[in-house]
């Protein structure tokens, strides 16, 4: 008997899976995205890129807390323009890419899906919800109105699938998906981090030189699939979760909930690269054992009546 | 509590290995468990963290960090006094694997105590390792006294000639492995000596184990700022074997990844 074909269909995007690493993790070469691709995944997402290298804010950049980590790396990326050849190596071995990126402008963003989509990326993740770099006052934690403005944009500059990745620091985060989905966007990511801190009692100081920064891992997958289950309810266009999937058990959830795709981070650091292979079978053996004919059958069935 | 969380520890000694270079003793049981070959980051509250190598694992409970003030965080960290506190995590990476029966260990500079707890690792297996010692000069010849106690067989190389082989480690190890047999090379040092102390193994088809070094962050092998060809430094090594280290020929010696992840030149 043939295995199971896990391929899915996300916004036009044939992908052989519907795993993908998160942003910021292991991005910053065509190497280790290609090793991502090798371990796995369904497809690849850059480092966050802007127009300018960037190097980040100075360590500690991470810190370690119960059911996950805390980050504030502040987007250090390479820069647009260099990073057009490792999407160019990733793309002469066929391995999809979504290419992340922020800026501080319309222009900016406008000229940043411009080069991505002559480099080759098969999709593009507009980043407008990094808790790291608020202070800039760049278009990130996006207010609705520069998230209509920035999705128009890039819309206008692109013809590829384009995915908004939302913060989940909001009250609502149907209002912002409903934007960028009224807007031309052709995917949502839910979510990016959750604003957070952690303080060293011997020290009496913050621990993260930027002192706030970003939680993710497994205490933020309750809040990401609440978040994903909102969207789901309120939008037509398809989501990609993301937040603490660890396991298959957590991709099977995210799935039910209404992704159609996840992404995996934090979880990397226990199970490493093989933890695409790992979510894969899992999810395979799953949709088996429970007679279902593909992951496209099981997206948003928690919500059935 | 995993190793991973951040902690602080009490400086309960402090050795001065050279002009600008210092050994800080403390107690903490995840490093007591480590591997030589093995990191900690090292947090500097409003300043940096930076990685540095255990140069000594559980010696009676105590581990260390030999750090030479070459920048701002080290500077700072190298006045810090008996008593002061300094925050931790980790230890991080794979370490040494212990392989062979007649290994040779070649240290240049800061790269010596890194291989200290290796050596003294060897020889509670009952293998007894010859050790090259590399340096500028006699003054920075770091921990000569600490390994003569433990070693017969130690070997002394200075670039400058004030005691010892005059010249490169890796010209030392040259004309050794021309008089002896040895089935195993672990080094640590500058990147340039590195590159030689490989090539001369890869001559004679001689496996080697080699710690890297690069611009840390994350630690956990999450970000990618400590990339060398396909690898992390902080979770595939930062001990690399020969294997691994031919992927990485058009790196090594040549290009680093700067802190936005560009690959720039490495200064030689």
């Amino acid at each position: 008997m043939s295995k199971l074909s896990l391929a899915v269909e996300l916004a036009g995007l044939g992908l052989r899976n519907p795993t993908m690493n998160a942003a910021g993790i292991l991005g910053m070469s065509s190497h280790q995205l290609k090793r991502l691709y090798e371990g796995g995944a369904g497809a690849v997402v850059t480092k966050s890129l802007g127009k300018q290298p960037r190097n980040g804010h100075p360590n500690p950049t991470i810190v370690f807390v119960e059911g996950g980590i805390v980050n504030s790396m502040g987007l250090p990326n390479p820069g647009a323009e260099y990073f057009k050849d490792e999407i160019k190596r990733l793309k002469a071995e066929n391995i999809p890419v979504l290419a992340s990126f922020f800026a501080a402008s319309i222009e900016d963003f406008t000229y940043l899906a411009s080069l991505f989509t002559e480099s080759g990326a098969d999709a593009l993740e507009i980043n407008c919800s990094c808790p790291n770099v608020g202070r800039e006052k760049c278009m990130l934690e996006a207010d609705l109105e520069s998230l209509e403005m920035v999705t128009k944009a890039v819309r206008e500059a692109s013809s590829l699938p384009i995915f908004v990745k939302l913060t989940p620091n909001v009250a609502n985060i149907v209002e912002g998906a409903k934007v960028a989905e009224e807007n031309g966007a052709d995917g949502i990511t839910a979510v990016n981090t959750l604003k957070a801190l952690a303080v060293d009692i011997n020290m009496r100081k913050p621990i993260l030189s930027n002192i706030i920064g970003g939680l993710s891992g497994p205490a933020l997958k309750p809040v990401a699939l609440r978040c994903v289950w909102e969207l789901f309810e309120n939008i037509e266009i398809p989501i990609i979760g993301c937040g603490g999937v660890s396991n298959w058990r957590d991709a099977i959830e995210f799935l039910l909930c209404g992704a159609s795709a996840v992404q995996i981070g934090t979880a990397l650091m226990d199970h490493g690269v093989e933890i695409f292979k790992e979510v894969n079978e899992g999810i395979r053996r799953y949709l088996e054992e429970n007679g279902f004919g593909g992951v496209r059958d099981i997206v948003g069935l928690a919500h059935e009546t | 509590m995993r190793r991973e969380v951040h902690r602080v520890i009490k400086v309960e000694e402090i050795k001065q290995e050279a002009e600008d270079v210092f050994t800080f003793y403390f107690k903490d049981d995840f490093c007591s468990s480590a591997s030589p070959g093995q990191f900690i980051m090292v947090w500097i509250p409003g300043m940096d963290e930076i990685p540095m190598s255990l140069s000594t694992i559980n010696q009676k409970g105590v581990s260390s960090i030999t750090i030479r003030s070459v920048g701002d965080a080290t500077r700072i960290l190298c006045q810090t006094k008996v008593g002061e506190k300094i925050g931790i995590r980790g230890p991080f990476g794979n370490g040494f694997t212990l392989k062979g029966s007649k290994p040779v260990l070649v240290g240049g500079g800061t790269g010596i105590p890194v291989l200290y707890p290796l050596a003294s690792r060897m020889l509670i297996s009952g293998v007894k390792p010859a050790f090259i010692l590399g340096a500028r000069n006699v003054e920075q010849l770091l921990f000569k006294d600490r390994l003569q106690e433990i070693l017969d067989d130690l070997i002394i190389s200075t670039d400058d000639g004030s005691l010892g082989f005059k010249g490169y480690a890796s010209d030392c190890l040259s004309q050794l492995l021309r008089e002896k047999q040895f089935d195993s090379i672990y080094t640590c040092g500058p990147e340039q000596m590195i590159v030689s102390v490989f090539k001369e193994a890869e001559k004679r088809k001689i496996l080697v184990q080699a710690s890297l070094e690069r611009y840390i962050k994350c630690a956990v092998g999450l970000c990618g700022s400590c990339g060398i060809g396909p690898f992390r430094v902080c979770k595939d090594g930062p001990v690399f074997d020969s294997i691994s280290l031919r992927e990485m020929m058009n790196e090594l010696g040549l290009r680093k990844m700067d802190p936005s992840g560009r690959l720039i030149p490495i200064e030689k």
